[in-house]
């Protein structure tokens, strides 16, 4: 029978089946972070048990570090109880951890791809609902939650139901500085927030297969704003060559039996989705979100909506209530609204690949006056490669902040946020109510127009902008652990 | 572990919004807790209080009418969002012990099993229906987890479902660990037994600096 990937991993891991529709899965890797974990930690206590595998078990800080000078006290006294906690768990339970000091440290969706603990093939879980990420590299990933996460760490199982599956073709090729992000905005604009519940979402289709790695990391990413329950793209040859010589992935003849493994793993012709949709992207134009969700998204040179437009009373209601919540008045053009403050970060944009594309827009260029920008790594490896290539300097000289990484501004539990009714251009997967802080207004965009808008100090057209060449570093992005990557002198430098 | 969930009886209140992320259901600034307890205070924080924490007047849960509901009547895509599990802990520690809603997010739902909150999904225009009863004040229902139906004060009957597993965990309220453990260990084991190294995290690698 013909077979997607992710119905032949699930196949593979599936130990048990209970009742219509429970099965039981074991769980490859469980990644864990500060935040979600503390209770699950004090559970296992109160119950004598243990982690079952340790050492398929990896834990991060990244929800509420400061993303300022390391040496440092972290001054947030509930954050830095959570940050021992979590150091203190670990080493009770053996657990490796890449603490608030380690060179390893990010954020967790970046990190466990770069190390190559995220492989094809395998199960992971973790405590955050943005775990649909690891999807890209054609992992079975689930955000879970911490009574779950408890259930993980005594048993390495988890008990779920079969997902339904739907595909997301996106076809074409993307151009005049759309990207990924662009893509995965429009989806959820067009599906809504609950339009893929209950799925898993396999991406597809030439524009899927072009692709980077990282790309599809931030397609990945956002399918749970559309209520995915994951989502999974294929493993091919640049999957290899992302994770070739990452420090936890396979070597030597693990990697050659690995490879051939992860060859099998495609989805047969004649595999059955539920349910399909299909975006060509070539005609797309620059997305951004408008309202307090993430499908109340425009192109960048449309008009936010009238309420008036909705027959519904209920969607007239809401409408209303974001553009009052957002400070917009109905029907005004997005483009040129100013703004505070811009954010590059979050386990949706800030990989390398992110940051050569914002380096790209702003090298020669200038932050406008007034307005706070900030670049928040996804990892700190992430933050040395960009040193290594100088991109540092780019953004420094164009007056961005060059911060060491965590979630920040994305999710506000440190000190990186909005106040009060100002208004942000960020690049991460959540315009929420508060979500940036206590009346915080998030428009949600890609890294290219979250760059422009910090140019112009108004929420900008990316497209106007011409990008500048970095260097030739930029075709070596494959793995951060390529010799060639990690010991050459970078330009000027 | 929850306690066993048969028989929900109490007032219903509602929710008069669609998306209900968990962000609001419980701000992130109250995730930075060691302990599940008394999280029920920052149920909807941002709805309920002001930016210096005062209380915020008409939030429906604060009325009057409302205040011992324990049944939320809400609308669609009820718990989207965020995984944290707190979402769940605060709606338990403020009283509800059922939401019904047309659809909820997945994580959310599945949070919600394991803890023992009932959620009942219902078409669309029941939910409206329930949710315009409850708004009057004062709506009472009788919710029967084994007969998957609720009773109306006037004696009328809707019927849900819940998924096999789903139904047996609330009635039972058991100890999953364990029982996943002791049915399963077998098989747990054999899997280990089996499992490729290439599956596995090279165990040799440590920071380069």
């Amino acid at each position: 029978m013909a077979k997607t990937v992710l119905e032949k991993i699930w196949d593979d891991h599936v130990l048990a089946v209970r009742g219509e529709d429970e099965y039981l899965l074991y769980v490859d890797r469980h990644l864990t972070h500060e935040v979600t974990s503390p209770i699950a930690f004090e559970n296992l206590r109160a119950t004598g048990r243990r982690v079952r595998r340790p050492d398929l078990t990896f834990a991060l800080m990244d929800h509420n570090v400061p993303t300022t000078d390391r040496t440092l006290p972290v001054r947030d006294e509930y954050s830095r109880e959570q940050m021992r906690a979590l150091a203190r768990n670990a080493r009770e339970f053996s657990i490796t951890l890449f603490d608030y000091f380690s060179p390893w440290q990010g954020i967790v969706h970046v990190v466990g791809p770069e190390l190559g603990l995220t492989v094809p093939g395998i199960t992971l879980v973790c405590g955050d609902s943005h775990t649909s990420t690891h999807g890209a590299l054609g992992a079975l990933a689930f955000g879970i939650g911490t009574s779950e996460g408890e259930h993980v760490f005594a048993t390495q199982t988890i008990w779920m139901r079969r997902p339904r599956q739907m595909e997301v073709r996106l076809e074409g090729s993307f151009k005049n500085h759309t990207t990924a992000k662009d893509a995965i905005l429009y989806v959820i604009r067009e599906l809504g927030t609950g339009g893929m519940i209950g799925h898993a979402v396999e991406f597809r289709g030439e524009a899927v297969k072009k692709m980077g790695v990282e790309e599809r990391m931030t397609i990945c990413n956002m399918a749970i704003e559309g209520g995915a329950r994951t989502a999974i793209v294929e493993p091919d040859e640049k999957v290899y060559s992302y994770l070739d010589g990452a420090p936890y992935a396979p070597a030597d003849e693990d990697w050659e039996d690995a490879k051939r493994y992860w060859d099998t793993l495609k989805t047969d012709n004649g595999a059955r989705f539920d349910k399909s949709y299909r975006l060509d992207v070539s005609s797309l134009e620059p997305q951004i979100t408008w309202g307090t969700n993430p499908a109340m998204c425009i192109g960048v040179s449309e008009r936010v909506p009238e309420p008036r437009e909705f027959e519904d009373p209920a969607k007239r209601r809401m409408v209303e209530r974001a553009l009052d919540y957002m400070g917009l008045k109905p029907g005004q053009r997005i483009e040129g609204t100013p703004i505070d403050a811009v954010f590059i970060g979050s386990c949706t944009n800030a990989r390398l690949s992110d940051l050569v594309m914002v380096a790209r827009l702003v090298k020669g260029r200038k932050v406008a006056s007034g307005v706070r920008a900030m670049i928040v790594p996804g990892s700190m490896l992430v933050k040395r490669r960009a040193e290594r290539m100088g991109l540092h300097r780019i953004f420094l000289d164009a007056g961005f902040e060059w911060r060491n990484s965590g979630c920040s501004m994305c999710i506000a539990m440190n000190e990186d946020r909005l106040g009060p009714g100002e208004r942000g251009v960020l690049t991460s997967n959540r315009n929420f109510e508060n979500r940036a802080g206590p009346g915080s207004r998030v428009h949600l965009s890609s890294p290219l127009t979250a760059a422009a808008s910090a140019l112009e100090g108004r929420i900008a057209d990316p497209r106007k902008y011409s990008l500048a060449s970095i260097d030739e570093l930029e075709l070596e992005w494959a793995s951060p652990w390529i010799e060639r990557n990690i010991i050459k002198p970078l330009e000027g430098g | 572990m929850p306690e066993p969930v048969r028989r929900i009886v109490g007032k219903a209140a509602p929710l008069e919004m669609d998306d209900v992320d968990t962000d609001q259901i419980i701000p992130a600034q109250f995730l930075k807790v060691l302990s599940r307890k008394g999280l029920g205070k920052y149920l909807f924080y941002r709805w309920r209080f002001d930016e210096e924490g005062r209380p915020k007047e008409g939030f429906v849960l604060d009325r009057k009418e409302f205040r011992d509901a324990v049944i939320l009547v809400a609308g669609r895509n009820f718990g989207i969002g965020s995984s944290r599990e707190n979402a769940v802990w605060a709606l338990m520690d403020f009283g509800i012990r059922c939401v019904i809603a047309s659809s909820f997010g997945d994580i959310f739902y599945g949070n919600s099993v394991k803890n023992g909150l009932l959620c009942v999904r219902l078409e669309e225009e029941v939910v409206k229906r329930l949710r315009s009863e409850a708004a009057k004040g004062g709506l009472l229902l009788e919710i029967d987890v084994e007969a998957e139906t609720i009773r109306l004060p006037g004696g009328e009957t809707i019927n849900f479902k819940l998924e096999p597993n789903v139904k047996r965990r609330l009635l039972e309220g058991l100890d999953e660990i364990e029982a996943t453990l002791s049915e399963y260990g077998e098989r747990i084991r054999a899997y280990e037994a089996r499992m490729e190294r290439f599956k596995m995290p090279r165990q040799t690698a440590t920071p380069l600096e």
